[in-house]
């Protein structure tokens, strides 16, 4: 649906220094994309090449088919009602009502008056919002407000979704309700959805796939089990680690221990069987725990602990474990796995 | 009472009011009409807009600059001929609008720049978002945005007008201005230059009030 190719921009006013730099990477259709970096990493740059709100200084951007940059005037137009976009701030009329916002881009559109009218209502009863209609953006709640964006954005039903930190100014049980709202449009319309954060939460929530922008370069893109669990780069590891707090127990922190040092992944519903302890009893190891959590990503629950084994067979004890769908890293050099 | 308002001649004050009045209005209709889309193409013009256009702005900008620092009793003066031209005549009404308008224009067209650089950047970018043509982002968002402002700018105008038809009075406009130039001042009326004044200060007063009525009607914020 969306891809990026070799894409680099530099701002004209950006003291020679590439806000995006070699960037690829492409979001399926009806996926759920996350980008994540931190404040200056492009990611703004980033979401606004797909709907050409800025154009790329190298490289091509395609969307739904389209050469972004290739688009005249009404291609970039027709392009933009088929991808809406949701921003941090809102970027509501404030001299519009609600239902004035919403049906703002059907009557860029040209829909007639009466389309028009059937269209809003419809969307509002979508957010839930049909009863504010007629109130101005100044007396919504932020929650409110990010309500109407959404369905101003869905107004001219596109087939991709760009939130710029659409949940970035708001609580976090606001957070949440807005980002059920966009997996559920995700989920039942079948909207590819690119999501941008710096938080690893509102990414652990909601995404298939994330990448994770340094910047103005992808350092990591993966699934985004792969990348929460098992972190490359220091930037992905330090967003982790923002949301679950240290695992505890890493080489090098705090007192020595004896034995080996094993990080242990449970996914799904091995997170929740009695695996470790049958082992221990099987083949002699005994293990303290030097850190550990348990979590959740979207449905699927899985938990980390650090262990130092002890005693006994190690090598059958992490051979038992992995063939019980647990991955083993050890964390003391040799060979994973 | 009376004896305090001895030279009084109410006729007389009640034409020069609809004289100032008819003055105000007509020189205010045309300086919107002229500073409003001055505003605005001063406005996309600027630096980093959507028709940013450094020889266009800088030249408008520069005109605008020299309207507004010439005294305005000066460009009455200096019109009359251009007054002559265009109305056929530089006394009365009609010869009072033109160098009205060109006085007023000017600060008009600054005061929307300043009003439409208020509007929220993030409204103009969702506008384009959604596909809006860039006159449909202007005349959609960006002048409703930034409606309060230029009522507010039009309030401030048409009081800047009021004290400028009052010095219009000097080369023979009419209305109260002319009023208390000919008589409160070189004949020594107190009272109806005091009259005059009072008339003055309750125009000024009602087009506040009536601007910032409008002003809360339009405003959502
Ligand atoms: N219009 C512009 N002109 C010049 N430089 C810009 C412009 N927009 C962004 N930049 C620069 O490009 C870099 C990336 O900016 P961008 O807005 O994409 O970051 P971001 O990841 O969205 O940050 P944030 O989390 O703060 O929104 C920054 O260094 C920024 O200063
Ligand atoms: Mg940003």
């Amino acid at each position: 649906m969306i891809s990026f190719d070799a894409v680099s921009k530099t701002y004209a006013q950006g003291g020679g220094r590439a806000a995006l730099d070699g960037v690829a990477l492409s979001v399926a259709a009806g996926e759920v994309f996350g980008v994540i970096g931190a404040s200056g990493a492009g990611k703004s740059t980033l979401i606004r090449l797909i709907n050409g709100l800025e154009t790329p200084s190298a490289g091509t951007v395609r969307v739904d088919g389209d050469d972004v940059a290739a688009l005249d005037v009404d291609g970039l137009r027709d392009l933009r009602r088929r991808v809406g976009m949701i921003f941090q701030h809102f970027n509501l009329l404030s001299s519009k009502t609600v239902a004035g916002n919403v049906a703002f881009p059907l009557k860029l559109a040209g829909m007639p008056r009466e389309a028009v009218k059937r269209r809003t209502a419809e969307l509002l009863d979508r957010v839930g919002l049909s009863e504010l209609a007629g109130r101005y953006p100044a007396q919504l709640s932020g929650g409110q407000k990010q309500r109407v964006g959404v369905a101003r954005a869905l107004a001219t039903g596109p087939k991709v979704l760009l939130c710029d930190e659409a949940t970035s100014a708001l609580d976090p049980e606001t957070t949440e309700q807005i980002l059920e709202l966009i997996s559920g449009l995700n989920r039942e319309l079948g909207l590819t959805i690119v999501l941008i954060t710096h938080e690893m939460d509102v990414v652990r929530r909601v995404c298939d796939r994330v990448a994770v922008l340094e910047a103005g370069k992808v350092v990591e893109i993966g699934a985004v089990e792969d990348v929460f669990l098992h972190p490359q780069s220091p930037t992905a590891r330090r967003f982790v680690r923002e949301v679950d707090g240290p695992l505890g127990g890493e080489p090098g922190e705090g007192a020595a221990v004896d034995g080996r040092l094993v990080r242990l992944t449970f996914r799904g519903d091995a997170t929740y069987r009695p695996i470790l302890g049958a082992v221990a009893r099987e083949t002699g190891v005994d293990y303290s725990i030097l850190g550990g959590r348990i979590h959740r990503l979207r449905d699927t629950p899985y938990g980390q602990l650090t262990l130092s084994l002890t005693g006994g067979d190690v090598a059958a004890a992490i051979a038992r474990l992995t063939a019980e769908g647990v991955r083993v890293d050890l964390l003391d050099g040799g060979a994973a796995r | 009472m009376n004896a305090l308002l001895v030279n009084i001649d109410w006729a007389e004050i009640g034409r020069a009011t609809l004289d100032t009045l008819a003055m105000l209005g007509g020189a205010m209709a045309l300086t919107v009409v002229l500073g409003l889309p001055l505003g605005v193409i001063l406005f996309l013009t600027g630096p980093g807009q959507m028709l940013r256009n450094r020889v266009a702005n800088g030249a408008l900008s520069l005109a605008v600059n020299i309207l507004r620092s010439v005294p305005f009793v000066i460009l009455l003066i200096v019109m009359i001929p251009l007054t002559v031209a265009l109305v056929g005549t530089s006394l009365g009404v009609a010869g009072a609008i033109p160098p009205l308008v060109v006085g007023a224009a000017p600060f008009f067209a600054r005061l929307v720049e300043t009003a439409l650089r208020e509007v929220d950047k993030g409204v103009i970018e969702a506008s384009f978002a959604m596909g809006a043509r860039r006159r449909q982002v202007v005349l959609g968002a960006l002048l409703p945005e930034a409606m309060p402002g230029i009522i507010a700018a039009a309030t401030v105008t048409a009081i800047a007008l009021v004290s400028y038809t009052a010095m219009a009075g000097v080369v023979g406009a009419g209305g109260l201005g002319d009023l208390a130039i000919r008589f409160g001042y070189q004949r020594f009326q107190t009272d109806v230059m005091v009259v005059t004044v009072v008339l003055l200060l309750i125009l000024v007063q009602a087009l506040q009030m009536i601007g910032e009525a409008v002003v809360r009607k339009v405003s959502h914020r």
